[in-house]
């Protein structure tokens, strides 16, 4: 099973595989061969913790002059990282754990890819062959535990099969749908000796992606865009994966309809852009959510539909046609129905709905969205994002988030954790480019910011990271600062310090009569909200921070406020941490409350927006 | 499972399923975490391997309206190894189930179940004094008529399997999956 003596059975390379073949047949173990094909598939870093069953793949690693691998200091941020470093560089992320809770650590993470498309691989180590199902020290059926949240996964028994199974598992993440892929090899494969050549023949008879879209419904949907009077370009993280950014811009200008990308889809439509009307969703801009509350088509990008943008889905847009566009044919009615369906890759779509409309325009038929514009500006006037000052004179966690926006070179990525901080991220920067926003949208992972802005770095060296954070999250994965320091990689992390779990907070104000059960993190037991801002500051997070290496501050005032992003955006030797002191009421708004109509968007507290209904009507 | 003792048919309806497979360990799990996943409830399902050794065919029947069933096939085709998926109509495809069923008997019933066994074709393949054993193959609808004229000797015990499917004709689901695989080994 473990010998194979020459290379005679070993599949032939296939001719039209891509990437420089290595001819020659090489003489190794299972682990050297897994190292060989993560060179050969062009992973550059991978991020990890070695551990029993893994251990054979450490010892190669260590010679290799082509994977750099990162060590973490718990598996749930080398998995964050490496969705940190797919997202910042559009390249497969690649994490690695041991057998047992080395992987169950993964979980997390890889949850949290599959619910964003992130492509990922997982590379964990399983016990012996021989052992697997007989309870052995660290097993745990890591396969059977992420089948429901990875795009596929593979248990390898034999050394033979890993460079095959690693090519599928870069294949699988990256194309179609991106998104994890396991891979859990056991202890004894990676042992055996065996043989290694590139490139080696995929057998996947049942992946075949659609990427070329239906010509008829590509017409369809031009059709359908110069007859609307209200279209809006409904823009999902889709655009993003697809690389289909400067194709958007062109459909959008051509066409003149306005465009609203969701939380994931930030930076593929620049924000300061005069047909961008902004984030459409619970926490969405007033403009956009009426827009696809008034529209009568919509033009869905690789988008999906999601509750959070959607809200009561039965009064969604209600009088909206549907374009609908996903490389997931799955995602095609599966919330909405779609009068024009369309199964490809957002960068082909978008490339031939620019030639259909074109030829519409050709024959004289163009769009007229004047009415439509008159009502989306008055909207955009009257109903703009903003916010209060504290009256106290305390910072205002929105303006800290939005003179690091406006302070930060060019072309800095933008990492959030998942509350108040993460919308007010999503509202209050400007986001012009693609892969320049990074966030856990679907799973809504606390704890995320840290780690992948950790991947983002280490992907792209060059450019400025912030990870902008909740007190709340950032106890939940802070520790690998540690990492952050040890191997170069200086992030600069916001810690958004509202003393309190901020939108649970929100909620129970608004929801649950200002009764703050278990929000508050800098209180003990049994003192509620009374605590002024600032509380008991333990932990101490500058003290914290300072232990693992990081430079790190604290600002109170709106005063120091520019003094200590420009002092934080100046050091570059190591990692920062700044520990704003914000204020503990501030409220995300707009807000469409869980479960009603979008047709509920609150402006502001109290503060329903006037569309003129009753003219409408 | 089956609709044997299932009270209402309701507004959904049934639908059979016939799934290839590449024959994986694990492809069974696979397809079953998907419905239980996504909330699709299964009526049947029977696995056997099909006339090539590498593919094995899975035949589903589905209790769901037609926008849900749209959605059962797309996610299922979302799987890695399974190759093709179609869905047989009932009036182009032959249905069996197969039961065996062992009911109550004595000297004054026996030959009353003898010839509701022969009624339905069926056979009675074991025989004591207490109980026969009949061994039934069919549609579900008949196999439900069937135990519902036995059930007033007093059912002892049943064993149902679930039910496979063939399309009529000539033509074979099969072909271009082979062809498919053929190609990739």
């Amino acid at each position: 099973m473990t010998e194979q003596a020459t290379g005679a059975h070993h599949p032939q390379p296939r001719a039209r595989t891509v990437g420089h073949s290595t001819p020659a047949v090489e003489h190794v173990t299972g682990a050297k061969s897994l190292i060989r094909s993560l060179e050969e598939v062009g992973a550059d870093t991978v991020f990890g913790i070695p551990g029993g069953a893994i251990l054979p793949a450490y010892d190669p690693m260590m010679d290799s002059t082509k994977v750099r691998h990162i060590l973490v200091r718990h598996e749930q941020g080398a998995g964050h990282a490496a969705t940190g470093y797919a997202q910042a560089t559009g390249k497969v992320g690649v994490c690695m754990a041991t057998s047992g809770p080395g992987a169950t650590n993964l979980v997390t993470p890889i949850a949290d890819a599959h619910m964003d498309s992130v492509p990922l691989v997982a590379i964990t180590g399983q016990v012996s062959s021989k052992a697997i199902g007989t309870d052995a020290f660290q097993e745990a059926d890591i396969v059977g535990i992420t089948m429901p949240i990875t795009k596929h996964n593979f248990l390898v028994t034999k050394a033979e099969d890993i460079p095959r199974t690693i090519a599928e598992a870069f294949h699988i993440a990256s194309t179609g749908r991106p998104g994890p892929v396991l891979v859990d090899i056991a202890k004894d494969a990676l042992q055996a000796q065996t043989t290694f050549s590139w490139p080696p023949v995929l057998d996947l008879p049942g992946y075949r992606p659609v990427t070329k879209p239906h010509a008829k419904q590509i017409r369809e949907a031009a059709k359908l865009i110069v007859q609307a009077k209200r279209p809006v370009l409904y823009v999902g993280g889709g655009v993003l994966k697809a690389h289909a950014t400067a194709e958007l811009k062109v459909l959008a200008e051509l066409t003149g309809a306005p465009v609203t990308t969701t939380l994931m889809a930030l930076g593929a439509f620049p924000d300061s852009h005069e047909l961008h009307v902004g984030m459409p969703g619970m926490h969405g801009a007033v403009t956009a959510v009426t827009a696809l509350q008034k529209a009568d088509l919509l033009i869905a990008l690789g988008a999906r539909f999601d509750d959070r943008v959607t809200g009561k889905l039965d009064s969604f847009a209600p009088y909206a046609k549907v374009v609908h566009a996903d490389i997931d044919p799955a995602e095609i009615g599966k919330n909405r129905a779609a009068d024009v369906p369309i199964v490809g890759d957002a960068r082909e779509v978008i490339a031939d709905l620019v030639q259909a409309v074109q030829a519409e325009h050709s024959e004289g038929h163009i769009g007229d969205y004047s009415a439509w514009w008159k009502d989306l500006n008055r909207w955009r006037e009257t109903y703009p994002l903003g916010y209060d000052q504290p009256a106290d004179g305390s910072l205002s966690p929105q303006q800290v988030i939005q003179r690091i926006g406006q302070l930060a070179p060019e072309d800095t990525i933008y990492a959030a954790g998942v509350g108040q901080h993460q919308m007010w991220a999503a509202h209050f920067i400007d986001y012009e480019k693609p892969a320049t926003w990074l966030n856990s949208g679907g799973a809504g992972t606390m704890g995320y910011a840290v780690p992948a802005a950790m991947g983002a770095k280490a992907g792209s060296p060059e450019r400025t990271v912030w990870a902008i954070d909740g007190d709340g999250c950032f106890q939940m994965t802070n520790q690998e600062l540690t990492t952050c320091a040890l191997n170069n990689i200086p992030i600069k992390v916001a810690i958004i310090n509202n003393g309190a779990l901020g939108m649970v907070r929100q909620w129970q104000t608004l929801f649950y009569n200002q009764r703050y059960s278990n929000t508050v993190l800098h209180s003990g037991t049994g003192e509620g909200g009374s605590e002024p801002s600032g509380g008991t500051r333990v932990p101490d997070f500058v003290k914290l921070s300072e232990a693992m290496g990081c430079y790190a501050i604290r600002c109170e005032s709106p005063d120091d406020l520019d003094k200590v992003i420009a002092e934080a955006n100046a050091i570059n030797d190591r990692p920062v941490v700044i520990d704003f002191i914000v204020h503990e009421d501030a409220m995300v708004w707009p807000m469409v409350a869980a479960g009603t109509s979008n047709d509920e968007v609150m402006a502001a507290r109290g503060v329903r927006p006037d569309f003129g209904d009753n003219e409408d009507d | 499972m089956t609709s044997y003792n299932n009270p209402a048919h309701t507004h959904m309806s049934k639908h059979t399923l016939s799934v290839l497979v590449q024959n994986t360990p694990g492809i069974l799990a696979r397809i079953a975490a998907l419905f239980s996943r996504r909330g699709f409830n299964i009526d049947s399902l029977a696995v056997g391997v099909t006339e090539h050794p590498d593919i094995s065919r899975i035949t589903i029947v589905v209790n769901v309206e037609e926008l849900p069933l749209e959605q059962v096939t797309k996610q299922l085709n979302k799987l890695v190894n399974v190759l093709k998926i179609v869905e047989l109509e009932p009036a182009n495809a032959i249905q069996r189930e197969l039961v065996l069923v062992k009911v109550r008997a004595d000297n004054e019933t026996r030959s009353q179940i003898v010839e509701i066994v022969q009624l339905f074709r069926a056979k009675t393949v074991d025989v004591s004094p207490e109980a026969v054993t009949i061994e039934a193959t069919g549609s579900s609808d008949k196999l439900e008529a069937m135990l519902k004229m036995l059930e007033q000797f007093g059912i002892k015990e049943l064993v149902q399997s679930g039910t496979i499917a063939i399309g009529r004709g000539a033509r074979s689901i099969t072909d271009r999956s082979l062809r498919a695989l053929d190609r990739s080994a």
